[in-house]
């Protein structure tokens, strides 16, 4: 089981937060400042899991994650889950991001958390692994957007355009996440 | 319309959207707070308004502010609103808040059943898809309750993506509604099968979830995991399938043997390192709970080693690091397997990364040895001092005291080293594990009576310098060595230098601001110095120094008499009273030193845990009775007893007991016990206690090694346990060169011998002797905080764990009270939604129903299509063969007989199904000769050719025949109706008689086999017995119950090549009755033979095997078949044929089935079998062949036997209970059995009966 997906950056500002168990607000940014806290003061090319972390963790429990460029993609797992393949599910994850924003960077997620979700919902259904095929995960994932699209109609119209004129003028684009050479295991 | 929809969004485009929202955060880095504030305000604005669009945008922001920490649950119901919205655009943005935000204690939950159960079953699969993710997050008992039906209608869905699912969110369902298991378990299985791989995948990955927290409930899936294991590629299903496997192997040892094959298979061949890993983690599971050692696996070993050596080696750190993780579990079992690679992981001690150097020490734990033991410690000690961050320094630490205390000390050659590094250890700043260090300080100085001079002068300088170790007085920190470092100096006075001096260094000052229970140890220690400081001045007329010390007490004392601490105070004045005693005797020139060194004379021994256990209890003394009356129930807290030394968690305040009964009393008690036992402080209160016992017997039994000190050695000052390295290598030298001298003379004296063996060997384990020996106490001591090695079992699991709900029995067939709850007409609306539950239902059921008429109809097209190619060939035959009507009439008598047996069949009970099913398991596993069934139908279908049947003499098949009779009696009805009917009539007698007269044969042979035997003292006993026989060939047979399925007997047959020609083209035919067929290979006919798969040269036997299908076994039967052959010689081949009669008798039906004696009683005493008996006169045998004749020809087992009776007990492969008391007197054996199927038991009594009557 995934105990709770966490995305946050580089400073430990949270990207997306899921969690398959409950947690209130507080204990929650509790979690993800720990996590940061933990992740964050390892060097680049230390192993990918780490464990502890007192409020989400308990012996059953690990963190996996992978760090892209300025995003930390992190996985809370127990022991039922096999630790290489939730490193795979992260990268698989993340490419599909790519696919789906096409070169995903930073303030794709900033802007767009509901789609991240939208997308996590594919691939990760209630702590389980719903589906580990991108092309599977991207075809459901278009063919809900086309049907927001078809739904939206005539009314989406204006309001694409206005977002468009909005979007004019956002910061200058950080670089992409690469994902380039971590070879799936 | 369109525009006012177009105005309706225009206004909307210039509210905020999430957007916006995003952007404008990022906009006010400095006043964040204010400005979500205010935004939160506009959202709760937007939410009064009747757009659904507004609101729908207003809650995805919410969903983005809740991730920033920000409480939006009270905007629970304008999200359910979102959720209810028909466009998908918004329902998704429902969902999404709702699965972020929601959970059990939301009320509004309650709201959303009848809005979730009605988009579930909406026609477009993403609303239906949408809901069960959201569900998945949020789900209650009591939608899970509500909803428990549908989401179990949807398993079956048309589209996989909804199947998938709905598979998996079941799991969600079954955690939070466990009654829901049972009924939804069969489809849920029936998913393992899915055409879809997304959707297979989902199933076992609910199931093997199921099975982690309740494996043996799962055991019985194995084979069909066993079939996916061996046929999926998906890399993610192999993966969980490999994990759950490692879960249930440590409950069916077997499985593990079946295991290992395709496991080292896929480890060889598969590409993908996480399901090589995976592999090897199973293998070593199973190489776990088959840790009887059994040598072939030693290749498995070496093969898992060798590939996490890859691992380790690899330059990718996660490899490294999995590596490790699983080596040590290897190490648990096989601890020499990994000792050989102990270079590689001291290596990866000194990795940067801090996971990987935790692993690394786990696995330390078993790379010590004597000789290595020091330089890993001085090693890991080097790591201490770099160590950054105390997590890491406090894991350094307790390894290595692990690593030191391991089995006894076991490897420890020098204890004065072990002492020096535990005073080094106390040097770590901020460490909690001082009570850990003191532990061990204590526990070497009792047990190690060489090391106690050195430790103590050891502990007389921590004493000395304890103002180093104050800084921390927090609980558990370093201080906690002064505890030990006082007991130790004042235990052992005698062997202080200067005791003077330490005594000051006790009551210093400072001292008053260490915890209490060091303060109570520290106080009456004091007055153990001072009686030695008293016994060492005794001598000296003096007598200045010993007043000085009074005085000094009297000085010093007052300050722990006012100590807040209870204890402290207790003590401190009590020995202050004493002093000032002391001191008026003194002033009177009174020789007290005695007097005084007896109150703490006495030497301590140690003791075991359970010593307190072998000490009888005394005549006449309950333990458990009352002294006083109990108390009133509200001072029963003040009255626990509590330890000498009180320790500080008692005085937390324990949560009220109102109620303490006998039970609860006995309970703590234990509790105490088992505290005490742990708690190494607990042995100093005893010494007073032990005296007592001193003269019981219990103590003295207790072994206590003597120690023999080799080594003298004095070093003052603090420790450098380096210095220690050292000499134990000087030491170790000397040893070794006394022994090569000592070798050398041996092997002068055996040189002819294979002398030169040990020539420069390395220096073994055994050759190092410890310089001190540990007082062992051999016997208990290891069970001192040995951890459970076995999974906990349910009665220690966490009462509120959620899956303890979930242990539920699946094989069991289902009640009716069971079923799912279907919706019933509750909300008006529910009325009109077209999502009713009851339509659902039919919906569900209907394409069942079809499918299965379907079934049927095309079954009756085949029958009819059977039936007439029969009839035309009947015709036939009819016209042309005269003789075979006569044989056709003989056979007219079976379908009489057929019909009861069908009825028979009915009558197996339901429950039998169960049991059925675990014996499944036992026959998959067991079948190491017999390949399981479904592949041996492979087999034998592969081997069996279709050819034209050489027709078995005349008689064709049953089932046919009956049509046959059928057809022929209408056509011929009024012409032959009489005749048949005599010639009917004269068949039967004579087949009846030639029934009877084969039987016969087969039965004596069976005994003459038996007879033969018999005469040996244990009789070597074969249950095959002879089937047919002619000049060419002889045929023995033996039926077993095949475990795997209920309805089916394997048959295995020898064939023995009698002549001197060769044989083959052998084919096997049987002429099927109702109630048993042969198992065919698919597509050919009911009446062709199987192939036997070997040809017979000359003199050679080899044995084939044949399935059976069988429906009602509480009868014997015989069936008829015959075997046609090629008998070729050089120049000529023949055909021949051999007839012969299969005996299925009710013994062939019973399995030999352990049971144990609890499990028997209870059987017996259900009430649910009937009883029968026999009586057998004049067996002449011991009465432990006659148990062993009725186990092997019976396949009974034994569950108890007392003298000359005995309790057997045996299963039929539908699940029939069978229980046998066998009693013998004289020559009588009187057998009385009960059986759940009377019939059953009679044939199998009647079976008994025969195998004895010739005896």
């Amino acid at each position: 089981m995934i105990k709770a997906i966490l995305i946050f950056n580089n400073h430990g500002k949270p990207r997306l937060s899921k969690f398959y168990e409950h947690y209130n607000e507080d204990t929650e940014q509790q979690i993800i400042r720990e996590t940061f806290h933990l992740v964050s003061k390892r060097d680049e090319n230390v192993c990918n899991f780490l464990e502890g972390g007192l409020l989400i963790g308990g012996l059953d429990y690990k963190l996996i994650y992978r760090h892209y460029a300025t995003l930390y993609f992190v996985f809370c797992v127990d022991s039922s889950e096999s630790e290489l393949g939730i490193l795979d599910l992260i990268q698989v994850f993340v490419e599909t991001l790519d696919k789906c924003f096409e070169n995903v960077c930073e303030l794709d997620l900033i802007f767009h958390v509901d789609k991240v979700h939208h997308i996590l919902a594919e691939m990760v259904m209630g702590g389980m692994v719903l589906e580990t095929n991108m092309n599977e995960i991207i075809t459901q994932v278009d063919a809900q957007n086309k049907m927001e699209k078809s739904e939206a109609g005539i009314a989406g119209a204006p309001a694409r355009a206005v977002s468009a004129v909005k979007n004019m003028n956002l910061p200058e684009m950080p670089k992409n996440i690469n994902i380039g050479d971590i070879s799936i295991k | 319309m369109a525009l006012k929809i177009v105005k309706g969004s225009i206004d909307r485009m210039f509210d905020k959207n999430l957007q916006d929202l995003v952007r404008g955060i990022r906009n006010h880095k400095e006043d964040e707070a204010k400005y979500i504030s205010t935004c939160i305000d506009e959202i709760k604005q937007e939410l009064k308004q009747d757009n659904i669009a507004v609101k729908a945008n207003a809650v995805c922001k919410l969903t983005y502010l809740q991730m920033l920490g920000y409480d939006v649950s009270w905007a629970a119901f304008n999200i359910v609103e979102v959720m209810s919205s028909s466009k998908f655009t918004y329902k998704r943005i429902g969902y999404l808040a709702a699965s972020q935000c929601f959970h059990e204690s939301t009320d509004v939950i309650m709201l959303t059943t009848n809005q979730i159960r009605k988009d579930l079953s909406s026609p477009n699969q993403y609303d239906t898809g949408v809901a069960l993710t959201g569900l998945s997050c949020f789900v209650t008992p009591d939608l899970a309750r509500d909803l428990a039906n549908d989401i179990m209608t949807l398993m079956s869905h048309t589209k996989p993506y909804i199947r998938k699912k709905a598979v998996l969110i079941m799991y969600k369902v079954f955690l939070k509604y466990p009654e829901s298991l049972r009924p939804a378990f069969p489809r849920l299985k029936e998913k393992l099968e899915d055409p879809d791989p997304g959707v297979q995948s989902a199933a076992v990955n609910v199931i093997c979830e199921l099975a982690r927290r309740n494996p043996k409930n799962y055991l019985s899936l194995a084979p069909l995991f066993f079939k996916l294991m061996t046929s999926s590629t998906n890399n993610w299903v192999l993966i969980k399938i490999i994990k759950l496997f490692g879960a249930l192997t440590p409950l069916e040892p077997r499985l593990g043997k079946k295991l290992i094959e395709p496991l080292t298979n896929l480890i060889h061949s598969t590409s993908a390192m996480s399901l090589l890993y995976e592999c090897v983690n199973t293998v070593i599971a199973v190489l776990i709970s088959l840790s009887s050692g059994m040598p072939n696996h030693s290749a498995s070993i070496q093969l898992c080693v060798q590939k996490l050596r890859i691992l380790i080696e690899d330059s990718d750190q996660n490899l490294k690091y999995l590596g490790l993780l699983a080596m040590s579990k290897i190490l648990k079992t096989h601890p020499k397997s990994v000792q050989s690679h102990k270079d590689l992981i001291l290596q990866c001690l000194d990795d940067k990364d801090e996971s990987i150097r935790l692993r690394a020490l786990d696995l330390l734990y078993g790379m010590v040895s004597k000789k290595n033991l020091m330089e890993i410690v001085k090693k890991l000690m080097l790591h201490v001092d770099k160590a950054e961050g105390t997590t890491y320094r406090d894991e350094l630490l307790t390894k290595i005291i692990d690593i030191c205390s391991q089995s006894n000390y076991q490897y420890i050659t020098n204890f004065e080293w072990y002492i020096s590094i535990l005073v080094e250890l106390t040097r770590l700043e901020g460490t909690r594990h001082g009570h850990l260090i003191a532990s061990q300080m204590l526990d070497v100085a009792i047990r190690v009576k060489a090391i106690r001079a050195f430790a103590v002068a050891q502990m007389a300088t921590l004493l000395d310098n304890a103002h180093l170790l104050t800084g921390n007085t927090q609980r558990n920190g370093i201080c906690e060595v002064l505890y030990a470092a006082a007991w130790i100096c004042g235990e052992f006075s005698e062997h202080l230098e200067n005791p003077m001096q330490t005594l000051e260094a006790m009551l210093r000052p400072k001292m008053a601001t260490l915890p209490g229970h060091i303060q109570a140890v520290y106080v009456q220690n004091a007055a153990k110095l001072f009686a030695t400081v008293l016994k060492g001045e005794e001598g000296n007329t003096d007598g200045t120094a010993a007043q000085e010390a009074s005085q000094l007490m009297i000085d010093r004392l007052p300050l722990f008499v006012q100590s807040a601490n209870l204890e402290v105070q207790e003590r401190a004045s009590c020995i202050l009273q004493l002093v000032k005693y002391i001191q008026k005797l003194q002033q009177k020139d009174v020789e007290v030193a005695e007097e005084v060194d007896a109150l703490f004379a006495g030497e301590l021994n140690p003791v075991a845990p359970k010593a307190q256990k072998k000490v009888p209890v005394p005549e006449g003394l309950d333990l458990d009775a009352w002294i006083n009356e109990p108390p009133s129930e509200s001072e029963s807290e003040d009255e626990q007893p509590k330890a000498i030394f009180a320790k500080e968690e008692s005085k937390h305040s324990r949560p009220r007991h109102t109620e303490v009964d006998e039970k609860e009393l006995a309970r703590r008690r234990e509790a105490r016990k088992q505290e005490q036992a742990n708690n190494p402080f607990y042995i100093k209160a005893s010494p007073s206690s032990q005296k007592v016992y001193q003269e019981a017997p219990g103590v003295e039994h207790i072994p206590v090694v003597q120690i023999d000190l080799n080594v003298p050695l004095k070093v003052p000052g603090l420790p450098m346990s380096d210095q220690y390295v050292k000499m134990e290598e000087e030491r170790r030298q000397k040893e070794r060169a006394e022994k090569k001298k000592k070798e050398k003379k041996k092997r002068k004296e055996k040189r002819s011998g294979r002398g030169k063996k040990h020539d420069s060997a390395p220096e073994s384990e055994e050759d190092i002797t410890p310089a001190h020996m540990v007082d062992i106490v051999t016997e208990e001591m290891p069970e001192v905080g040995m951890p459970n090695a076995l999974p906990s079992d349910d009665d220690e699991r966490d009462p509120t764990d959620p899956h303890k709900a979930l242990d539920i029995d699946l094989d069991r067939p289902l009640a009716d009270s069971e079923k799912l709850p279907v919706r019933s007409h509750r909300a008006t609306e529910a009325q009109k939604s077209p999502t009713d539950g009851e339509t659902e239902n039919a919906t569900l059921q209907e394409p069942k129903k079809k499918s299965s008429k379907e079934k049927r109809d095309k079954k009756k097209d085949k029958e009819r299509d059977r039936k007439k190619s029969k009839e035309e060939k009947k015709k036939k035959k009819h016209k042309h063969e005269d003789k075979e009507e006569d044989l056709l009439g003989g056979q007219a008598d079976e379908p009489v007989l057929q019909s009861e047996e069908t009825s028979q069949v009915a009558e197996p009970p339901t429950s039998s199904s169960t049991t059925a099913e675990v014996s499944d398991l036992d026959f998959w596993l067991s079948n190491a000769p017999v390949p399981s069934n479904t592949q041996e139908a492979a087999t034998v279908a592969a081997a069996a050719p279709m050819p034209s049947v050489t027709a078995p003499d005349s008689e064709p098949d049953e089932p046919k025949d009956t049509e046959m009779e059928e057809t022929k009696s209408s056509k011929h009805k009024k012409k032959k109706q009489k005749k048949e009917k005599e010639e009917k009539e004269k068949k039967k007698k004579k087949k009846h008689h030639h029934h009877h007269h084969h039987s016969d044969g087969a039965g004596e042979e069976s005994v003459q086999n038996g007879t033969v035997e018999e005469e040996e003292p244990l009789p070597p006993m074969s249950n095959y017995c002879l089937l047919a026989e002619n000049s060419y060939i002889k045929m023995v047979y033996d039926i077993q119950g095949n475990l795997q399925d209920g309805s089916q007997v394997v048959v295995s047959v020898i064939f023995e090549n009698k002549c001197s020609s060769f044989l083959k083209s052998m084919e096997f035919n049987v002429l099927d009755s109702l109630n048993s067929k042969l198992q065919r290979p698919e597509g050919s006919g009911p009446h062709d033979g199987l192939v036997v798969p070997f040809q017979l040269p000359p003199g050679v036997s080899n044995e084939a095997r044949f399935v059976f299908t069988v429906q009602s076994i509480v009868m014997p039967q015989k069936l008829k078949g015959t075997l046609t052959f090629i008998v070729k010689n050089e120049d000529d081949s023949t055909h021949e044929k051999l007839d012969f009669k299969l005996h299925f008798t009710c013994t062939s039906y019973l399995i030999t089935t352990p049971c144990y004696s609890d499990a028997f009683a209870k059987l017996l005493e259900s009430g649910d079998l009937k009883s029968s008996s026999i009586r057998l006169e004049g067996v002449n045998m011991p009465f432990h062949h006659l148990l062993a004749r009725i186990c092997f020809h019976h396949h009974f087992s034994v569950v108890e036997r007392i003298d000359s009776c005995a309790s057997m007990y045996s299963r039929s492969i539908q699940g029939h209970h069978v229980c046998l008391l066998v009693k013998t007197s004289a020559q009588t054996v009187s057998i009385d059995a009960k059986c759940d199927e009377p019939t059953l038991l009679g044939n199998v009594l009647d079976e008994i009966k025969q195998t004895f009557s010739q005896c």
